[in-house]
Protein backbone atom coordinates (compact mmCIF):
# COMPACT_ATOMS: atom_id res chain seq x y z
CA UNK A 1 0.00 0.00 0.00
CA UNK A 2 2.72 2.46 1.07
CA UNK A 3 6.30 1.82 0.09
CA UNK A 4 9.44 3.75 0.90
CA UNK A 5 12.29 3.06 -1.49
CA UNK A 6 15.73 4.20 -0.35
CA UNK A 7 14.55 7.48 1.15
CA UNK A 8 17.18 9.93 2.33
CA UNK A 9 16.29 13.27 3.88
CA UNK A 10 18.58 15.92 5.33
CA UNK A 11 17.20 18.81 7.40
CA UNK A 12 19.35 21.66 8.71
CA UNK A 13 22.52 19.77 7.76
CA UNK A 14 21.50 16.64 9.68
CA UNK A 15 20.57 13.40 7.94
CA UNK A 16 17.18 12.57 9.42
CA UNK A 17 16.40 9.58 7.19
CA UNK A 18 19.27 7.57 5.75
CA UNK A 19 18.46 5.21 2.87
CA UNK A 20 15.21 4.04 4.48
CA UNK A 21 13.13 1.36 2.73
CA UNK A 22 10.02 -0.39 4.02
CA UNK A 23 6.46 -1.30 3.08
CA UNK A 24 3.13 -0.86 4.80
CA UNK A 25 0.83 -3.64 3.55
CA UNK A 26 -2.84 -2.87 2.86
CA UNK A 27 -5.12 -3.26 5.89
CA UNK A 28 -2.31 -3.36 8.42
CA UNK A 29 -1.39 -1.04 11.27
CA UNK A 30 2.31 -0.25 11.27
CA UNK A 31 3.54 1.52 14.38
CA UNK A 32 6.74 3.54 14.13
CA UNK A 33 8.58 3.93 17.43
CA UNK A 34 11.84 5.53 18.38
CA UNK A 35 13.49 8.18 20.47
CA UNK A 36 12.68 11.88 20.04
CA UNK A 37 14.33 13.25 16.91
CA UNK A 38 14.82 9.78 15.43
CA UNK A 39 12.90 10.68 12.25
CA UNK A 40 9.48 9.16 13.00
CA UNK A 41 7.35 12.22 12.22
CA UNK A 42 9.52 13.07 9.19
CA UNK A 43 8.82 9.56 7.89
CA UNK A 44 5.10 10.07 8.40
CA UNK A 45 5.14 13.44 6.66
CA UNK A 46 6.86 11.97 3.60
CA UNK A 47 3.79 9.78 3.09
CA UNK A 48 1.63 12.83 2.34
CA UNK A 49 4.44 14.88 0.80
CA UNK A 50 4.59 17.42 3.61
CA UNK A 51 8.28 16.65 3.13
CA UNK A 52 9.90 15.63 -0.14
CA UNK A 53 12.84 13.21 -0.05
CA UNK A 54 16.31 14.32 -1.15
CA UNK A 55 16.51 10.99 -2.95
CA UNK A 56 14.35 7.89 -3.16
CA UNK A 57 10.68 7.29 -3.92
CA UNK A 58 7.51 7.11 -1.85
CA UNK A 59 4.69 5.15 -3.48
CA UNK A 60 1.04 4.91 -2.50
CA UNK A 61 -0.10 1.83 -4.36
CA UNK A 62 1.08 2.48 -7.89
CA UNK A 63 1.17 6.27 -7.45
CA UNK A 64 4.49 7.99 -6.79
CA UNK A 65 3.44 10.62 -4.26
CA UNK A 66 6.96 11.94 -3.68
CA UNK A 67 7.03 13.34 -7.24
CA UNK A 68 3.36 14.35 -7.52
CA UNK A 69 2.28 17.96 -8.01
CA UNK A 70 -0.90 20.02 -8.29
CA UNK A 71 -4.16 18.17 -8.94
CA UNK A 72 -2.41 14.80 -8.97
CA UNK A 73 -1.04 15.40 -5.47
CA UNK A 74 -4.47 16.57 -4.27
CA UNK A 75 -6.04 13.37 -5.60
CA UNK A 76 -3.44 11.22 -3.82
CA UNK A 77 -3.76 13.14 -0.56
CA UNK A 78 -7.52 12.56 -0.57
CA UNK A 79 -6.77 8.89 0.09
CA UNK A 80 -5.38 9.92 3.50
CA UNK A 81 -6.68 11.10 6.82
CA UNK A 82 -4.10 12.52 9.21
CA UNK A 83 -4.30 13.03 12.96
CA UNK A 84 -1.65 15.56 13.89
CA UNK A 85 0.19 15.59 17.20
CA UNK A 86 -1.57 18.71 18.47
CA UNK A 87 -4.82 17.90 16.60
CA UNK A 88 -4.23 20.99 14.36
CA UNK A 89 -7.84 22.18 14.56
CA UNK A 90 -8.63 25.60 13.10
CA UNK A 91 -9.14 27.77 16.16
CA UNK A 92 -11.80 30.09 14.71
CA UNK A 93 -14.08 27.23 13.65
CA UNK A 94 -16.34 25.26 15.96
CA UNK A 95 -15.94 21.52 16.46
CA UNK A 96 -18.71 20.89 13.93
CA UNK A 97 -17.20 23.27 11.37
CA UNK A 98 -13.75 21.73 11.81
CA UNK A 99 -15.00 18.22 11.13
CA UNK A 100 -17.25 19.45 8.31
CA UNK A 101 -14.44 21.41 6.64
CA UNK A 102 -13.13 18.69 4.27
CA UNK A 103 -16.70 17.74 3.31
CA UNK A 104 -17.64 21.35 2.56
CA UNK A 105 -14.44 22.06 0.66
CA UNK A 106 -14.00 18.83 -1.27
CA UNK A 107 -17.47 17.34 -1.82
CA UNK A 108 -20.82 18.42 -3.23
CA UNK A 109 -22.82 17.00 -0.30
CA UNK A 110 -25.85 18.95 0.92
CA UNK A 111 -25.75 20.58 4.37
CA UNK A 112 -28.12 17.87 5.67
CA UNK A 113 -25.80 15.09 4.49
CA UNK A 114 -22.77 16.90 5.91
CA UNK A 115 -24.52 17.34 9.27
CA UNK A 116 -25.43 13.65 9.43
CA UNK A 117 -21.92 12.50 8.51
CA UNK A 118 -20.23 14.86 10.95
CA UNK A 119 -22.51 13.92 13.84
CA UNK A 120 -21.98 10.21 13.11
CA UNK A 121 -18.21 10.61 13.33
CA UNK A 122 -18.40 12.76 16.47
CA UNK A 123 -20.73 10.23 18.09
CA UNK A 124 -18.18 7.50 17.35
CA UNK A 125 -15.69 9.44 19.48
CA UNK A 126 -18.16 10.51 22.20
CA UNK A 127 -17.86 14.15 21.13
CA UNK A 128 -21.40 14.83 19.90
CA UNK A 129 -22.08 17.16 22.86
CA UNK A 130 -19.24 19.50 21.87
CA UNK A 131 -20.40 20.43 18.37
CA UNK A 132 -20.78 24.14 19.10
CA UNK A 133 -17.62 24.54 21.15
CA UNK A 134 -14.42 26.08 19.89
CA UNK A 135 -11.12 24.15 20.11
CA UNK A 136 -9.82 26.54 22.79
CA UNK A 137 -12.70 25.41 25.04
CA UNK A 138 -11.66 21.74 24.79
CA UNK A 139 -9.06 19.72 26.69
CA UNK A 140 -6.11 18.22 24.78
CA UNK A 141 -7.78 14.81 24.73
CA UNK A 142 -11.03 16.21 23.39
CA UNK A 143 -9.17 18.13 20.69
CA UNK A 144 -7.42 14.92 19.65
CA UNK A 145 -10.77 13.15 19.36
CA UNK A 146 -12.14 15.97 17.21
CA UNK A 147 -8.95 15.80 15.12
CA UNK A 148 -9.52 12.09 14.67
CA UNK A 149 -13.15 12.69 13.68
CA UNK A 150 -11.90 15.12 11.02
CA UNK A 151 -9.29 12.60 9.85
CA UNK A 152 -11.91 9.87 9.28
CA UNK A 153 -14.79 12.04 8.02
CA UNK A 154 -13.89 11.50 4.34
CA UNK A 155 -13.64 7.71 4.89
CA UNK A 156 -9.98 7.56 3.85
CA UNK A 157 -8.17 4.37 2.81
CA UNK A 158 -5.13 5.24 4.92
CA UNK A 159 -4.93 7.05 8.26
CA UNK A 160 -1.72 8.49 9.66
CA UNK A 161 -1.53 9.14 13.39
CA UNK A 162 1.21 11.35 14.84
CA UNK A 163 1.42 10.64 18.57
CA UNK A 164 -2.32 9.89 18.92
CA UNK A 165 -2.17 9.16 22.65
CA UNK A 166 0.50 11.57 23.88
CA UNK A 167 -0.72 13.83 26.65
CA UNK A 168 -3.94 11.87 27.12
CA UNK A 169 -5.22 10.26 30.27
CA UNK A 170 -4.97 6.44 30.19
CA UNK A 171 -8.72 5.94 29.69
CA UNK A 172 -8.90 8.28 26.67
CA UNK A 173 -5.65 6.82 25.33
CA UNK A 174 -7.16 3.33 25.39
CA UNK A 175 -10.33 4.66 23.72
CA UNK A 176 -8.19 5.99 20.87
CA UNK A 177 -6.26 2.70 20.69
CA UNK A 178 -9.53 0.81 20.50
CA UNK A 179 -10.79 3.05 17.74
CA UNK A 180 -7.60 2.61 15.69
CA UNK A 181 -7.91 -1.15 16.10
CA UNK A 182 -11.61 -1.09 15.14
CA UNK A 183 -10.91 0.95 12.01
CA UNK A 184 -8.44 -1.73 10.93
CA UNK A 185 -10.41 -4.80 11.89
CA UNK A 186 -13.89 -3.62 10.81
CA UNK A 187 -13.17 -1.32 7.85
CA UNK A 188 -9.79 -2.66 6.72
CA UNK A 189 -8.20 0.79 6.93
CA UNK A 190 -4.43 0.91 6.60
CA UNK A 191 -2.84 2.84 9.45
CA UNK A 192 0.57 4.21 10.27
CA UNK A 193 1.02 5.31 13.86
CA UNK A 194 3.94 7.25 15.29
CA UNK A 195 4.18 6.90 19.06
CA UNK A 196 6.50 6.71 22.05
CA UNK A 197 3.98 4.60 23.91
CA UNK A 198 5.12 0.99 23.45
CA UNK A 199 2.17 -0.44 25.39
CA UNK A 200 -0.12 1.23 22.88
CA UNK A 201 2.11 0.15 19.98
CA UNK A 202 2.07 -3.49 21.05
CA UNK A 203 -1.70 -3.40 21.47
CA UNK A 204 -2.65 -1.89 18.11
CA UNK A 205 0.24 -2.66 15.77
CA UNK A 206 0.30 -5.55 13.33
CA UNK A 207 3.93 -4.57 12.72
CA UNK A 208 6.25 -2.42 14.79
CA UNK A 209 9.11 -0.55 13.24
CA UNK A 210 11.82 1.17 15.21
CA UNK A 211 13.84 4.05 13.76
CA UNK A 212 17.10 5.14 15.33
CA UNK A 213 19.56 7.64 13.89
CA UNK A 214 17.62 7.83 10.62
CA UNK A 215 17.76 4.07 10.00
CA UNK A 216 15.30 1.27 10.61
CA UNK A 217 16.74 -0.94 13.34
CA UNK A 218 13.78 -3.31 13.60
CA UNK A 219 10.61 -4.05 11.64
CA UNK A 220 8.69 -7.00 13.04
CA UNK A 221 5.42 -8.29 14.42
CA UNK A 222 4.75 -7.29 18.04
CA UNK A 223 5.76 -10.75 19.23
CA UNK A 224 9.03 -10.70 17.28
CA UNK A 225 9.65 -7.10 18.27
CA UNK A 226 9.75 -7.81 21.99
CA UNK A 227 11.94 -10.82 21.32
CA UNK A 228 14.31 -8.80 19.13
CA UNK A 229 18.01 -9.26 19.83
CA UNK A 230 18.73 -5.71 18.74
CA UNK A 231 20.27 -3.78 21.63
CA UNK A 232 18.55 -0.49 20.78
CA UNK A 233 15.19 -2.24 20.75
CA UNK A 234 15.92 -3.97 24.02
CA UNK A 235 16.92 -0.70 25.68
CA UNK A 236 13.75 0.92 24.37
CA UNK A 237 11.62 -1.94 25.70
CA UNK A 238 13.33 -1.85 29.08
CA UNK A 239 12.86 1.91 29.34
CA UNK A 240 9.10 1.28 29.36
CA UNK A 241 9.36 -1.70 31.71
CA UNK A 242 8.46 -4.18 29.00
CA UNK A 243 10.30 -7.46 29.26
CA UNK A 244 10.19 -10.53 27.04
CA UNK A 245 8.15 -12.29 29.64
CA UNK A 246 5.61 -10.70 31.88
CA UNK A 247 4.54 -7.13 31.56
CA UNK A 248 3.75 -7.06 27.82
CA UNK A 249 1.52 -10.14 28.07
CA UNK A 250 -0.19 -8.53 31.05
CA UNK A 251 -0.46 -5.31 29.12
CA UNK A 252 -2.09 -7.04 26.18
CA UNK A 253 -4.66 -8.66 28.44
CA UNK A 254 -5.46 -5.27 29.92
CA UNK A 255 -5.73 -3.74 26.46
CA UNK A 256 -7.98 -6.54 25.35
CA UNK B 1 4.35 24.21 -0.22
CA UNK B 2 6.80 26.45 1.66
CA UNK B 3 9.12 23.59 2.52
CA UNK B 4 11.82 24.63 0.05
CA UNK B 5 12.32 27.99 1.67
CA UNK B 6 12.31 26.50 5.14
CA UNK B 7 14.95 23.98 4.09
CA UNK B 8 17.02 26.67 2.46
CA UNK B 9 16.92 28.67 5.69
CA UNK B 10 18.02 25.57 7.54
CA UNK B 11 20.99 25.00 5.27
CA UNK B 12 22.07 28.58 5.25
CA UNK B 13 23.82 28.80 8.59
CA UNK B 14 25.30 32.24 8.43
CA UNK B 15 29.06 32.23 7.81
CA UNK B 16 31.26 34.43 9.99
CA UNK B 17 32.93 36.31 7.16
CA UNK B 18 30.93 39.45 6.64
CA UNK B 19 31.15 39.47 2.83
CA UNK B 20 29.88 35.91 2.49
CA UNK B 21 27.30 36.60 5.15
CA UNK B 22 26.05 39.61 3.18
CA UNK B 23 25.91 37.51 0.02
CA UNK B 24 23.82 34.86 1.69
CA UNK B 25 21.43 37.43 3.13
CA UNK B 26 20.93 38.77 -0.42
CA UNK B 27 20.42 35.23 -1.74
CA UNK B 28 17.88 34.42 0.97
CA UNK B 29 16.06 37.70 0.40
CA UNK B 30 15.78 37.02 -3.34
CA UNK B 31 14.54 33.51 -2.66
CA UNK B 32 11.99 34.82 -0.17
CA UNK B 33 10.82 37.54 -2.56
CA UNK B 34 10.39 35.01 -5.38
CA UNK B 35 8.49 32.67 -3.07
CA UNK B 36 6.22 35.54 -1.94
CA UNK B 37 5.52 36.56 -5.55
CA UNK B 38 4.64 32.96 -6.43
CA UNK B 39 2.21 32.94 -3.50
CA UNK B 40 0.75 36.26 -4.63
CA UNK B 41 0.32 35.02 -8.20
CA UNK B 42 -1.38 31.84 -7.05
CA UNK B 43 -3.70 33.79 -4.72
CA UNK B 44 -4.64 36.26 -7.46
CA UNK B 45 -5.71 33.32 -9.63
CA UNK B 46 -8.04 32.22 -6.82
CA UNK B 47 -9.83 35.61 -6.68
CA UNK B 48 -12.38 34.14 -9.10
CA UNK B 49 -13.52 31.90 -6.22
CA UNK B 50 -14.06 34.84 -3.85
CA UNK B 51 -17.78 35.07 -4.64
CA UNK B 52 -18.61 31.46 -3.84
CA UNK B 53 -20.80 31.35 -0.71
CA UNK B 54 -18.20 29.91 1.69
CA UNK B 55 -15.34 32.07 0.42
CA UNK B 56 -17.65 35.11 0.44
CA UNK B 57 -18.16 34.71 4.17
CA UNK B 58 -14.41 34.60 4.84
CA UNK B 59 -13.81 37.62 2.59
CA UNK B 60 -16.54 39.52 4.48
CA UNK B 61 -14.91 38.64 7.82
CA UNK B 62 -11.55 39.89 6.59
CA UNK B 63 -13.12 43.08 5.20
CA UNK B 64 -14.63 43.69 8.63
CA UNK B 65 -11.34 43.05 10.45
CA UNK B 66 -9.34 45.23 8.05
CA UNK B 67 -11.86 48.03 7.69
CA UNK B 68 -14.15 48.43 10.65
CA UNK B 69 -11.74 47.32 13.37
CA UNK B 70 -9.09 49.77 12.15
CA UNK B 71 -11.38 52.79 12.08
CA UNK B 72 -10.63 54.00 15.61
CA UNK B 73 -6.89 54.34 15.26
CA UNK B 74 -7.17 55.63 11.68
CA UNK B 75 -9.59 58.35 12.81
CA UNK B 76 -7.20 59.68 15.43
CA UNK B 77 -4.10 59.46 13.22
CA UNK B 78 -5.81 61.03 10.18
CA UNK B 79 -7.29 63.88 12.16
CA UNK B 80 -4.00 64.79 13.83
CA UNK B 81 -2.02 64.37 10.61
CA UNK B 82 -4.24 67.01 8.97
CA UNK B 83 -4.00 69.25 12.02
CA UNK B 84 -0.19 69.04 12.15
CA UNK B 85 0.09 69.66 8.40
CA UNK B 86 -2.16 72.72 8.65
CA UNK B 87 -0.32 74.09 11.65
CA UNK B 88 3.17 73.67 10.21
CA UNK B 89 2.37 75.00 6.74
CA UNK B 90 0.10 77.71 8.14
CA UNK B 91 2.78 79.10 10.46
CA UNK B 92 5.25 79.37 7.57
CA UNK B 93 2.69 80.80 5.14
CA UNK B 94 1.63 83.37 7.71
CA UNK B 95 5.07 84.98 7.37
CA UNK B 96 4.09 85.82 3.79
CA UNK B 97 0.46 86.55 4.58
CA UNK B 98 -0.58 83.47 2.61
CA UNK B 99 -2.12 81.34 5.38
CA UNK B 100 -5.35 81.13 3.40
CA UNK B 101 -3.52 78.68 1.13
CA UNK B 102 -3.24 76.00 3.80
CA UNK B 103 -6.35 74.41 2.23
CA UNK B 104 -4.41 73.66 -0.93
CA UNK B 105 -1.32 72.46 0.91
CA UNK B 106 -3.18 70.14 3.26
CA UNK B 107 -5.44 68.72 0.57
CA UNK B 108 -2.71 68.01 -1.96
CA UNK B 109 -0.31 66.54 0.58
CA UNK B 110 -3.07 64.39 2.10
CA UNK B 111 -4.51 62.94 -1.09
CA UNK B 112 -1.18 62.52 -2.91
CA UNK B 113 1.01 61.22 -0.10
CA UNK B 114 -0.01 61.33 3.51
CA UNK B 115 -3.40 59.65 3.14
CA UNK B 116 -2.20 56.41 1.55
CA UNK B 117 1.11 56.54 3.44
CA UNK B 118 -0.37 56.92 6.92
CA UNK B 119 -3.15 54.44 6.20
CA UNK B 120 -0.57 51.95 4.91
CA UNK B 121 1.60 52.29 8.01
CA UNK B 122 -1.36 51.87 10.37
CA UNK B 123 -2.73 48.86 8.50
CA UNK B 124 0.73 47.25 8.24
CA UNK B 125 1.27 47.67 11.98
CA UNK B 126 -2.21 46.54 13.06
CA UNK B 127 -3.71 44.22 10.42
CA UNK B 128 -0.45 43.03 8.78
CA UNK B 129 1.14 42.04 12.06
CA UNK B 130 -2.08 40.31 13.17
CA UNK B 131 -2.21 38.31 9.91
CA UNK B 132 1.44 37.27 10.29
CA UNK B 133 0.88 36.23 13.92
CA UNK B 134 -2.26 34.25 13.08
CA UNK B 135 -0.83 32.43 10.07
CA UNK B 136 2.49 31.95 11.89
CA UNK B 137 0.73 30.31 14.82
CA UNK B 138 -1.25 28.15 12.40
CA UNK B 139 2.00 27.10 10.70
CA UNK B 140 3.84 26.09 13.87
CA UNK B 141 0.79 24.26 15.24
CA UNK B 142 0.52 22.28 11.96
CA UNK B 143 -2.86 23.75 10.99
CA UNK B 144 -1.45 24.75 7.59
CA UNK B 145 -0.08 21.23 7.13
CA UNK B 146 -3.53 19.88 8.04
CA UNK B 147 -5.12 22.07 5.36
CA UNK B 148 -2.60 20.87 2.76
CA UNK B 149 -3.23 17.24 3.64
CA UNK B 150 -6.98 17.86 3.26
CA UNK B 151 -6.10 19.23 -0.22
CA UNK B 152 -7.32 22.67 0.85
CA UNK B 153 -4.93 25.15 -0.72
CA UNK B 154 -3.82 27.72 1.92
CA UNK B 155 -3.42 30.34 -0.82
CA UNK B 156 -7.10 30.01 -1.69
CA UNK B 157 -8.43 29.40 1.82
CA UNK B 158 -6.32 31.90 3.78
CA UNK B 159 -4.28 34.23 1.57
CA UNK B 160 -6.87 35.15 -1.07
CA UNK B 161 -9.53 36.52 1.39
CA UNK B 162 -6.89 38.63 3.16
CA UNK B 163 -5.48 39.87 -0.14
CA UNK B 164 -8.94 40.88 -1.41
CA UNK B 165 -9.83 42.53 1.91
CA UNK B 166 -6.66 44.62 2.03
CA UNK B 167 -6.75 45.57 -1.66
CA UNK B 168 -10.41 46.66 -1.35
CA UNK B 169 -10.25 48.29 2.08
CA UNK B 170 -7.02 50.25 1.68
CA UNK B 171 -8.40 52.76 -0.87
CA UNK B 172 -11.65 53.09 1.11
CA UNK B 173 -9.74 53.75 4.32
CA UNK B 174 -7.45 56.15 2.44
CA UNK B 175 -10.46 58.22 1.31
CA UNK B 176 -11.60 58.28 4.95
CA UNK B 177 -8.09 59.34 6.08
CA UNK B 178 -7.99 62.06 3.42
CA UNK B 179 -11.37 63.46 4.43
CA UNK B 180 -10.58 63.48 8.15
CA UNK B 181 -7.13 64.99 7.54
CA UNK B 182 -8.64 67.78 5.46
CA UNK B 183 -11.32 68.41 8.11
CA UNK B 184 -8.64 68.42 10.84
CA UNK B 185 -6.63 70.96 8.83
CA UNK B 186 -9.74 73.10 8.41
CA UNK B 187 -10.42 73.14 12.14
CA UNK B 188 -6.82 74.20 12.90
CA UNK B 189 -7.08 76.84 10.16
CA UNK B 190 -10.31 78.21 11.60
CA UNK B 191 -9.32 78.09 15.27
CA UNK B 192 -5.56 78.77 15.26
CA UNK B 193 -4.73 80.59 12.03
CA UNK B 194 -7.79 82.70 11.43
CA UNK B 195 -8.69 81.10 8.08
CA UNK B 196 -12.45 80.94 7.60
CA UNK B 197 -13.79 77.44 6.93
CA UNK B 198 -15.43 78.51 3.63
CA UNK B 199 -12.15 80.03 2.42
CA UNK B 200 -10.31 76.86 3.44
CA UNK B 201 -12.77 74.67 1.52
CA UNK B 202 -12.67 76.90 -1.58
CA UNK B 203 -8.89 76.82 -1.50
CA UNK B 204 -8.80 73.09 -0.89
CA UNK B 205 -10.98 72.28 -3.91
CA UNK B 206 -9.48 74.82 -6.32
CA UNK B 207 -6.04 73.35 -6.98
CA UNK B 208 -6.39 69.63 -6.25
CA UNK B 209 -6.86 67.56 -9.42
CA UNK B 210 -8.56 64.26 -10.05
CA UNK B 211 -5.16 62.81 -10.94
CA UNK B 212 -3.97 63.47 -7.37
CA UNK B 213 -6.85 61.44 -6.02
CA UNK B 214 -6.42 58.58 -8.50
CA UNK B 215 -2.68 58.29 -7.92
CA UNK B 216 -3.24 58.33 -4.16
CA UNK B 217 -5.85 55.59 -4.41
CA UNK B 218 -3.64 53.58 -6.76
CA UNK B 219 -0.91 53.76 -4.13
CA UNK B 220 -3.37 52.59 -1.50
CA UNK B 221 -4.28 49.50 -3.55
CA UNK B 222 -0.60 48.69 -4.12
CA UNK B 223 0.17 49.16 -0.42
CA UNK B 224 -2.73 46.83 0.46
CA UNK B 225 -1.33 44.14 -1.84
CA UNK B 226 2.17 44.64 -0.38
CA UNK B 227 0.94 44.32 3.22
CA UNK B 228 -1.14 41.21 2.45
CA UNK B 229 1.70 39.53 0.56
CA UNK B 230 4.37 40.27 3.15
CA UNK B 231 2.17 39.34 6.12
CA UNK B 232 0.85 36.10 4.63
CA UNK B 233 4.26 35.02 3.36
CA UNK B 234 5.96 35.73 6.67
CA UNK B 235 3.20 33.86 8.49
CA UNK B 236 3.25 30.84 6.21
CA UNK B 237 7.06 30.48 6.38
CA UNK B 238 7.26 30.76 10.16
CA UNK B 239 9.55 28.31 11.93
CA UNK B 240 10.68 27.64 15.48
CA UNK B 241 7.51 28.03 17.53
CA UNK B 242 6.57 31.13 19.49
CA UNK B 243 9.95 32.80 18.82
CA UNK B 244 9.35 32.35 15.11
CA UNK B 245 5.88 33.87 15.34
CA UNK B 246 7.34 36.93 17.05
CA UNK B 247 10.03 37.16 14.36
CA UNK B 248 7.45 36.85 11.56
CA UNK B 249 5.36 39.63 13.09
CA UNK B 250 8.33 41.96 13.48
CA UNK B 251 9.57 41.25 9.95
CA UNK B 252 6.11 41.92 8.54
CA UNK B 253 6.00 45.39 10.03
CA UNK B 254 9.58 46.27 9.05
CA UNK B 255 9.38 44.94 5.47
CA UNK B 256 5.94 46.49 4.91
CA UNK B 257 7.10 49.89 6.19
CA UNK B 258 10.19 49.85 3.99
CA UNK B 259 8.28 48.71 0.92
CA UNK B 260 5.55 51.32 1.46
CA UNK B 261 8.23 54.04 1.57
CA UNK B 262 10.17 52.82 -1.46
CA UNK B 263 7.19 51.88 -3.64
CA UNK B 264 5.38 55.09 -2.62
CA UNK B 265 8.33 57.13 -3.88
CA UNK B 266 8.51 55.12 -7.13
CA UNK B 267 4.81 55.62 -7.86
CA UNK B 268 5.05 59.37 -7.16
CA UNK B 269 8.04 59.62 -9.48
CA UNK B 270 6.28 57.58 -12.16
CA UNK B 271 3.22 59.86 -12.24
CA UNK B 272 4.66 63.31 -11.50
CA UNK B 273 8.03 63.48 -13.24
Amino acid sequence: MISFEQITKTLGGKTVLDDVSFEVPRGETVVIVGLSGAGKSVTLKHMVQLFSPDCGTVRIGEDVISAAKGAELERMRQRFGVLFQGAALLQWLTVFENVALPLREKTDLSEEEIEKTVLDKLRLLNMEDAVDKFPADLSGGMQKRVGLARAIVMNPEIILYDEPTSGLDPVTARLIDQLIENLRSELGITSVVVTHDLHSALAIGTRIMMIDGGKIVENATPHDFIHSENETVQRFLESQYITRRGSWEKGMQTHG
Amino acid sequence: MFENLKNLNGYMDMPRRSFRRFGRIILLSCHGAGDALMMLGSSVLYIRTAFRPRARHEVAVQLFITGIKSLGVITVVAFFTGMILALQTGLELRRFGQEVNIGTAVTIVMIREMGPFMTGLIIAASVGSAIAAQLGTMTVSEEIAALEVMSINPNRFLVMPRLVALAVMMPILTIYTNLLGIVGGGIVGATQLGVAMQAYIDNATRYAENKDLYVGLFKAVVFGIIIATVACHQGLTTREGAVGVGRATRRTVIISFLMILVVGYMITRMFYI
